[in-house]
């Protein structure tokens, strides 16, 4: 008989344990899908790791990937911490795109040091503000707010496509020649193109730097702050919070603004790192903002531990793109994706919990 | 043959051994009362007996017949219920599909239920034991006194041979308690076995034929009520000779007022009217308690007064200032201590460290924070010192406050709480479910808070503590004060007539 009984204390090791167990589960299965489906596994795994991990412009387009699953995921582990469900990252992330967008068109012929901060600043607004809608709805009617920030981001989707398809709006591009054939944003002056640092042979994006030193912050913020103690307090025990004199409202506002912000910003480096447009259809597609609470799940609202998982996911899903092909269909990349993901969730039950194999005796009788 | 019989049951936590071999026998037909200190092993040992542990060594019998439990439905199949604490009901539901919910054996186990039969069923139940609830009632209407009706309901419905109750008495009045153990008796002598688990001593010799202590996890001794008093029980609780809460003559300097409610009504979660014209002065070094049935008031009286809630009339005067009332942080900086009632989840944040709780209320201050940064060292420092002069007995600061047992945790919030230096203490049920000496130790700091020139309201539904404690007694009921009596010349029976709302004499 199998039992699942609650962990009373949860030892060290396993937190290093689990992970890597997950994983090798994760492998195995995988093995057994890819020779059903008549791929030699160890080839294919060679692949995987080789266009993820190994060699500089593997890493380099990792790094690409990586960046905003960080940002989102600390967007959600900030908010996540509080239990406070911030969904919205994906709309943030939208409208801190779109905002940053507007201020880099704005701003066209100032330098890349000017350029730079202002889309950081507006990015970050941006997603503040989008972020406040449900911060002052839960805050002052006690809505909830996974389900308002989750409807934002359709709205923000909405408005984001109509910037782009649907109206001869600021962002759009109406004179190059390929804008006529197919829709698409303004490229954005080459001022507001973001750096990358050269480190050996490695490209590092100026928004994967800017994402790690916010990681950093939150991390002090969080743990070495009166602001961080009262949302620990908050997250735990609201109650607790209220007899301590917490100020819970403002802190709701609060932490969902600085939330939306990091969103916010994510978009930007989207705008400065990446695309160089308000690129409605690839943000659109690529769902940031929802691979963010899976990341900040696994990484258990740790902001560093948010870096490495977002490191990881953007290695998986950057192979998922080399992989693919003729003889490996791109379905077979997602069962890929979703078997890591989802040992990677069922470990998180290990840590909580211990499974107990108990033989049943044959002498237990019941009256 | 013992209708319930444990031998050599031992259960280890992580670093904790819970029970360590222990005897437990209970006869058909006997009120047989578990008392022990908390941490004593009561729980896990009414944990094991319903199947929610399963012991490490020793066996389980019962009527002579060895059993294992692997869940608590074995053991619900075995004959076995038990009335918690906190009932296991579920508010919206009638009566009656509360008392079929997990039934998976008679009408609850059919796919289509017949509420007729089960209401009639429920009616006749309730008249033969004298217990009576409406079996179309929600559960959320009815106060807690019938809600432990239907929890008992519960278990004659399934036709339980053993009942365990956990400290059944703490939400009734005397009256109430009075015509439980009439219930209780009935069913033991129709052959049932009734385990009683309670802290109140005089109830434990009023109401039991045997009782088992344990101490320390282990059996200390099986003896018949007819030959114990609350004192000897005590005694072997604790292992030492204890004063069962009399009262300390203690040396008495009133000042003035420090504390003054003109008028003040509130309103309760559902938004009823939970408090209604409440008048009320505390003088300094005076302790006054607050009699009443929970659910009568009292826990919104505590919010109120340290701005939990707001007030919806009248005003609260601390020192002579007028509050604006439903502020905590105000109520703070006007010297307000709160012991809350709900001591897990409102005194302290249960996750977190102890060294944290210790500085839930001050974390503002200079002192703990230099700008918007906390000094962790500081925070450090003082929760050692708040340890070692409460001796709180924990493994270090960082441990999480719920692993702390409720003495403990109890110590570190009134040493939270004392450490303001405050004008006024509101301690609501501050010895609720802890055991003798914590009992002792916490009346030791109310008695020196009060001495230190401290005004103190103590909510309490537990009279003897009252008795015990108290310079004045206000009564309780339904959001109003209905008496205020002497402490020294107040007896149980005057003050479970307020209690019960009864203002006239009656002949």
């Amino acid at each position: 008989m199998i039992r699942v009984e609650r962990r009373l204390e949860q030892p060290r090791w396993l937190s290093l344990a689990v992970p890597i167990g997950s994983l090798v589960v994760a492998f195995v299965a995988m093995t057994i899908v890819l020779l059903v489906t008549g791929h030699d596994p160890f080839t294919t795994f060679r692949r995987l790791f080789d266009s993820a991990f190994l060699g500089s412009a593997e890493l380099n387009a990792t790094f690409v990937s990586a960046t905003p699953l960080l940002f989102t995921g600390l967007c959600a582990a900030v908010a996540f911490r509080m239990q406070l469900f911030n969904i919205g990252g994906e709309g943030q992330l939208y409208v801190g795109a779109i905002f940053a967008a507007a201020a880099a068109l704005l701003v066209s012929g100032v330098p890349t040091v000017v350029a730079i901060p202002v889309m950081i600043a507006m990015g970050a607004l941006g997603g503040a503000l989008f972020a406040l809608i449900p911060a002052v709805l839960r805050a002052f009617f006690k809505t909830n707010e996974i389900i308002v920030s989750l409807m934002l981001n359709y709205v923000a989707a909405l408005v984001l496509n109509y910037l782009i398809f649907d109206s001869l709006s600021y962002w759009r591009d109406t004179s190059s020649p390929e804008a006529k054939v197919f829709p698409q944003g303004k490229t954005l002056p080459d001022a507001a193109s973001w750096p990358l640092s050269h480190i050996g042979g490695l490209e590092l994006p100026f928004g994967l730097l800017l994402g790690l030193v916010i990681a950093g912050v939150v991390w002090v913020l969080y743990s070495r702050t009166r602001f961080g103690f009262e949302v620990q307090v908050i997250g735990d025990s609201p109650r607790a919070a209220s007899y301590a004199g917490m100020r819970t409202r403002r802190k709701i506002l609060a932490v969902m603004a600085l939330s939306g912000a990091i969103a916010g910003i994510g978009g930007a480096s989207q705008d400065g790192d990446v695309r160089h447009l308000l690129d409605a259809r690839g943000l659109s597609a690529a769902g940031y903002g929802y691979a963010g609470i899976v990341v900040a799940a696994l990484a258990r609202y740790n902001p560093f531990a948010v870096a490495l998982v977002a490191f990881l996911l953007g290695g998986i899903q950057n192979a998922g793109y080399t992989l693919q092909g003729a003889d490996f269909p791109s379905g077979l990349v997602g069962v890929m994706q979703g078997l890591i993901l989802f040992c990677a969730l069922g470990g998180e039950l290990l840590i909580r919990h211990r499974i107990r194999f108990e033989r049943r005796r044959p002498a237990e009788s019941v009256a | 043959m013992p209708a319930v019989s444990l031998h050599g049951i031992t259960k280890r936590f992580p670093g904790v051994v819970a029970n360590d071999g222990v005897e437990f026998e209970a006869a058909e037909g006997e009120v047989h009362a578990l008392l022990g200190e908390n941490g004593a092993g009561k729980s896990t040992l009414s944990n094991i007996l319903t199947g929610l542990y399963r012991p490490d060594e020793g066996t389980v019998e019962l009527y002579g017949e060895r059993v294992e439990f692997d869940s608590p439905r074995d053991a619900l199949d075995a004959g076995i219920c038990m009335v918690h604490q906190h009932f296991r009901l579920v508010p919206p539901f009638t009566v009656a599909e509360n008392v079929i919910l997990g039934d998976h054996r008679g009408e609850g186990g059919r796919f289509l239920v017949n509420p007729r039969h089960i209401e009639r069923r429920v009616a006749e139940l309730g008249e033969r034991y004298r217990i009576a609830v409406d079996p179309r009632a929600r559960v959320w209407q009815l106060s807690l006194g019938e809600q432990q009706r239907v929890e008992i309901l519960k278990a004659l419905y399934r036709e339980a041979k053993i009942l365990i109750l956990d400290e059944p008495t703490a939400v009734l009045t005397p009256q109430e308690a009075e015509s439980l153990f009439v219930t209780l008796r009935a069913m033991a002598d129709e052959g049932r076995t009734v385990i009683f688990i309670s802290h109140k001593l005089h109830e434990v010799t009023a109401v039991a034929d045997r009782v088992t202590v344990l101490r320390g996890g282990k059996t200390v001794a099986t003896v018949g009520t007819a030959d114990a008093t609350p004192q000897s029980l005590a005694s072997l609780m604790v292992g030492r000779e204890v004063d069962v809460a009399t009262r300390v003559p203690r040396e008495m300097t009133i000042g003035d007022a420090v504390l003054e409610l003109e008028g003040v009504g509130a309103t309760g979660d559902r938004g009823a009217e939970a408090l209604h014209d409440v008048s009320l002065t505390v003088r300094s070094g005076e302790i006054v308690a607050v009699a009443g049935v929970a659910g009568n008031g009292q826990r919104e009286l505590a919010e109120t007064i340290t701005g939990m809630r707001p007030t919806t009339t009248g005003r609260i005067v601390v020192g002579g200032k007028a509050l604006k009332g439903g502020d905590s942080r105000e109520a703070i900086h006007a010297g307000i201590a709160h012991v809350p009632e709900d001591r897990l989840h409102t005194g302290v944040a249960p996750s977190l460290s102890i060294a944290s709780n210790t500085v839930l209320k001050s974390y503002r201050g200079t002192h703990i924070a230099r700008g918007p940064m906390l000094r962790l060292g500081a925070i450090k420092e003082r929760a050692l010192h708040l340890i070692s002069s409460y001796d709180v007995r924990t493994s270090g600061p960082n441990v999480p406050a719920r692993q702390l047992s409720g003495g403990n945790l109890q110590k570190v919030v009134l040493g939270r709480e004392f450490s303001g230096e405050p004008r006024v203490l509101i301690a609501a049920s501050p010895t609720r479910g802890l055991d003798v000496s914590a009992i002792e130790t916490v009346h030791r700091y109310i008695r020196e808070g009060a001495t230190g020139g401290m005004g103190i309201i103590l909510i309490s539904e537990d009279l003897d503590e009252i008795l015990a404690l108290a310079d004045r007694i206000v009564v309780m009921y339904e959001g109003r004060i209905v008496g205020e009596l002497d402490a020294e010349t107040a007896t149980k029976d005057a003050m479970g007539l307020l209690m019960a709302g009864v203002t006239e004499p009656v002949a």
